[in-house]
């Protein structure tokens, strides 16, 4: 029985639809673990970036959850100096680049000079 | 194919998602300033795929039914005593046990997010996380119920807790009628993870498990 649509048939517990959302998942609690955030202050974001992804028209049901997580992983790095907006960019397009320079099969990898 | 000049076309790999993307350079600059080791996020992600998930919390409330003892120092103090099994929080955070009785029933839920017993449950499924279940397990949970097949009597009085970041709730179910003297494994099996959300209740003997998902 189907009680909200996109519902997943997970019996026993999840976990993770797609590896990024895994790695989202275990930087939030690496970060927490090494004291660089607190649990209330982490899940007051969290709690903050979900009533904006929904006041944005996201039906939230779920499915977008680890899109809210991801969302406010960056803004606790933000707000706590953990990484920059700048930093974040370039990095992004450095990766972007690296899977275009990398042939098909072979490890992507962040040239030196980057 | 805007790489055509290149006979096998496998000059370069397909970069993926921007979601994707946006995790790997956080993921690559966090790790570069040491401020997260690649090893312990592969241990927590290797932890929660694999080693915690609802049977630690079926092994609590069997453990419950079965031992009058644990039960008393379950209710009193439910971190220490789940902890005494072995399964111990990592966000510090407090663990409550609400027992149903014939006349109260417990439901579970985070209106604010989707704060979880993740030490004795896994992870959350994706309808506990969703808007419908977060303001409906409040506003009407008698007919959220019903939609998970869990019919409770007129009378029967339904306790919500909506859980916090320092403060979360496990259902204790009703030990299902029929299992007198059953051995605490066998007991087990009839806790499915949505009995200790709330959502249904404990399977009774006989109930085919495969049937319920």
């Amino acid at each position: 029985m189907q009680k909200f649509p996109h519902q997943p048939q997970d019996e026993e517990g999840p976990v993770f639809n797609a590896p990024w959302e895994a790695q989202a998942f275990a930087l939030v609690l690496a970060l927490h673990e090494k004291g660089l955030f607190s649990w209330q202050e982490w899940a007051a974001t969290l709690g903050d970036e979900i009533v904006v992804a929904h006041a944005a028209g996201d039906p939230d049901l779920g499915n977008t959850y680890y899109e809210h997580w991801l969302a406010a992983l960056e803004t606790i790095s933000l707000k706590n100096n953990l990484s920059s907006a700048v930093e974040l960019d370039r990095r992004k397009s450095q990766w972007y680049a690296a899977y275009l320079s990398t042939p098909h099969g072979k490890p992507i990898e962040l040239s030196a000079g980057d | 194919m805007p790489h055509d000049h290149h006979h096998d076309g496998h000059e370069h790999t397909e970069p993926p998602s921007d979601i994707e993307l946006r995790v790997k350079a956080l993921e690559s600059l966090l790790v570069e300033k040491g401020l997260v080791n690649p090893d312990t996020l592969n241990t927590i992600i290797e932890t929660y795929e694999h080693k915690v998930g609802p049977r630690n919390g079926a092994h609590v409330v069997a453990k419950a039914w079965a031992d009058p003892e644990f039960k008393q120092a379950l209710m009193a103090d439910a971190t220490e005593a789940v902890a005494s099994l072995g399964y111990c929080g990592r966000q510090g955070e407090h663990l409550k046990v609400v027992e149903n009785t014939d006349d109260t029933h417990n439901l579970v839920v985070c209106t604010l997010c989707s704060c979880y017993p993740w030490t004795v449950l896994g992870l959350p499924p994706a309808w506990y996380k969703s808007a419908p279940y977060r303001s409906r397990a409040v506003s009407a949970p008698r007919e959220v119920l019903g939609e998970f097949g869990t019919d409770l009597d007129g009378d029967k009085k339904i306790r919500v807790w909506d859980s916090t970041s320092e403060m979360r709730y496990l259902v204790l179910p009703q030990r299902p009628l029929g299992t007198e003297g059953w051995s605490e494994e066998d007991l087990q099996a009839l806790v499915s993870r949505n009995s200790m959300i709330g959502v249904e209740l404990a399977r009774t003997p006989g109930q085919d498990t495969e049937a319920l998902k």
